[in-house]
């Protein structure tokens, strides 16, 4: 794919989340569209949010439920990057008029204490080079009209992230089964979603691992301090004004937020 | 000296090729019946060594073997014999054992310890091992010795880097001082019927004196532990024997279960 047109699509999304105008699937405008290349544009864009003084705090990985992975087509998971400006504590009231369709998905974030390069990185790594685990709801909004998503549309939109909301961080990591931990979703107190900790491609660390290995192609590592978001316990729900959202992870303490209008 | 250093290499590829070509070969003192313990070892590492770059992996601990009287007394031996864990020989509870790949596989269940500092010196002692580790987990180990019937004699087993293959962790990891290491009871299940049991003072009396006797030996060739190792402490019970679609399950009181599943993949 040309220069000219990664740089354009970059603008088109930067353009959509700014001004709420989702645009049509990159995918059927541009069939010839590789996941490579819509890496480009998630990496154009990143450089443009830096440019405007934002920090990468982290990575979200997406499409680690083999349920997603089937929607889409895909046989493996995608990533994006997470800025400070995403990052919203947990209490916190959004307004929904910043969002076009958010939806929200329950997951454990890891905070890391040492850098991690691939390739050849475990799952036991990760779990040696974190500092604590930290219940977290993120909040994806597509950027892509109506959520039409193939996996190189919401690869070039950053992985659909909008917020990563989160809770306390946890540090007793001998105490949490990361396979078996617990998940409930609640939207306005009512039970939505249960789903337990092996959902993220087995065990949450192993996605971890997964990015690791997988940055190690682009030459990149996962830096000491980052949050990284391992992916969905369940299906996401859509949430609108009014809404309370919680995601309670048994041991690990719970998260909410909540959308104003 | 009873092996050239240009038999060491044929020695070493005859290994390497047994183990990649899934097919078992005969013992390597029908050839060299002299071959020493020590030269074992030098043979261990070299295959070690040639594995890595092969296979393009990183280490990832250590394994302990013969860390029961039964055992030692059955190959005649007094102490137990160590090899080396490489990260491609980690699999995971949550993907089938690619049965293919292996010749004649056997699950035994361990107590991992995985480290939270180097540790090293000819003087260690259980106690600095359980300050040393940051977790212990359950564990299987499944060895897959690259001999015809399993048949060997030590300095065989030795070279072939102690029947290594794949190792499988339970997700419970605890801090290693909430559990009586020596007392946890274990029993291990195929296909839903009970086939062994045992205990963790079967490993040299407890868990954590097998990795101390591993530390010493490793301090004989200047080598010691690393932080991020994953030590296999030695079998709870005897190895049991697993085809394609078969399931085995070790429950560990305290620790939770680990289970492997094993598939015909192509």
């Amino acid at each position: 794919m040309q220069k000219q047109v990664i740089s354009k699509l970059t603008e088109e999304l930067l353009v959509a989340e700014e001004k709420l105008t989702p645009v049509e699937p990159l995918s059927t405008r541009y069939p010839e569209l590789s996941v490579r290349d819509s890496y480009e544009i998630q990496l154009e864009w990143v450089e443009r949010k830096l440019d405007e003084g934002r920090v990468v705090i982290g990575k979200k990985v997406g499409l680690t439920s083999k349920a997603m992975q089937n929607m889409l087509g895909v046989d493996e998971p995608d990533y994006g990057h997470l800025l400070d400006h995403m990052k919203v504590d947990s209490g916190s009231v959004l307004s929904k008029k910043d969002f076009i369709k958010p939806k929200a998905e329950a997951e454990i974030g890891f905070i890391l204490k040492e850098d991690l390069r691939g390739p050849n990185v475990t799952y036991v790594d990760v779990l040696m080079a974190t500092e604590a685990i930290v219940p977290a709801l993120e909040i994806i909004d597509s950027r892509i009209v109506d959520w039409k998503i193939q996996l190189v549309d919401t690869v070039a939109d950053n992985g659909s992230s909008a917020r990563a909301v989160v809770g306390k961080p946890f540090f007793e990591m001998d105490q949490i089964d990361l396979r078996t931990l617990s998940m409930t979703l609640l939207k306005n107190g009512e039970v939505t979603a249960t789903g337990a900790g092996a959902a993220a491609l087995g065990h949450p660390a192993h996605a971890v691992a997964w990015l690791a290995n997988k940055l190690a192609d682009y030459n990149i590592s996962l830096k000491a301090g980052e949050l990284i978001l391992p992916g969905a316990l369940s299906a996401a729900i859509d949430v609108d004004s009014g809404d309370e959202v919680t995601a309670s992870f048994g041991k690990l303490g719970s998260v909410t937020i909540s959308f104003r209008d | 000296m009873t092996v050239t250093n240009q038999s060491k290499v044929e020695v070493v590829d005859y290994l390497l090729r047994a183990e990649s070509d899934v097919k078992e070969v005969v013992k390597i003192t029908d050839q060299y019946p002299d071959l020493s313990i020590e030269e074992a070892y030098d043979l261990q590492k070299q295959l070690i060594e040639r594995r890595m770059e092969k296979t393009n992996t990183k280490r990832l601990g250590i394994k302990l073997g013969l860390t029961s009287k039964a055992k030692q007394e059955m190959m005649g031996v007094h102490e137990a014999i160590y090899g080396y864990l490489l990260s491609d020989m980690l699999a995971l509870e949550w993907e089938p054992l690619q049965q293919h790949r292996l010749i004649h596989p056997k699950a035994e269940p361990e107590i991992a310890f995985i480290m939270g500092e180097d540790l090293s010196g000819e003087h260690v002692k259980a106690s600095d091992v359980m300050r040393a580790a940051k977790f212990v987990a359950a564990a299987i180990e499944v060895i897959d010795s690259r001999y015809k019937d399993f048949r060997f004699t030590l300095p065989d087993v030795v070279a072939d880097n102690c029947s290594s293959a794949k190792l499988i962790l339970g997700s419970k990891m605890v801090k290693p001082d909430d559990l009586d290491l020596a007392s946890i009871g274990m029993v291990m299940s195929k296909n839903g019927e009970m086939a062994t049991t045992g205990a963790g003072s079967a490993v040299l009396g407890h868990p954590a004196e097998a990795v101390a006797w591993a530390v010493q030996k490793l301090a004989q060739r200047g080598e010691g532990l690393k932080k991020g190792d994953i030590v296999l402490s030695g079998a709870l019970s005897e190895a049991v024997a697993f085809d394609m679609d078969d399931t085995i399950v070790a429950q560990f009181e305290g620790l939770g279960s680990v289970t492997l599943s094993s598939r015909y993949v192509k």
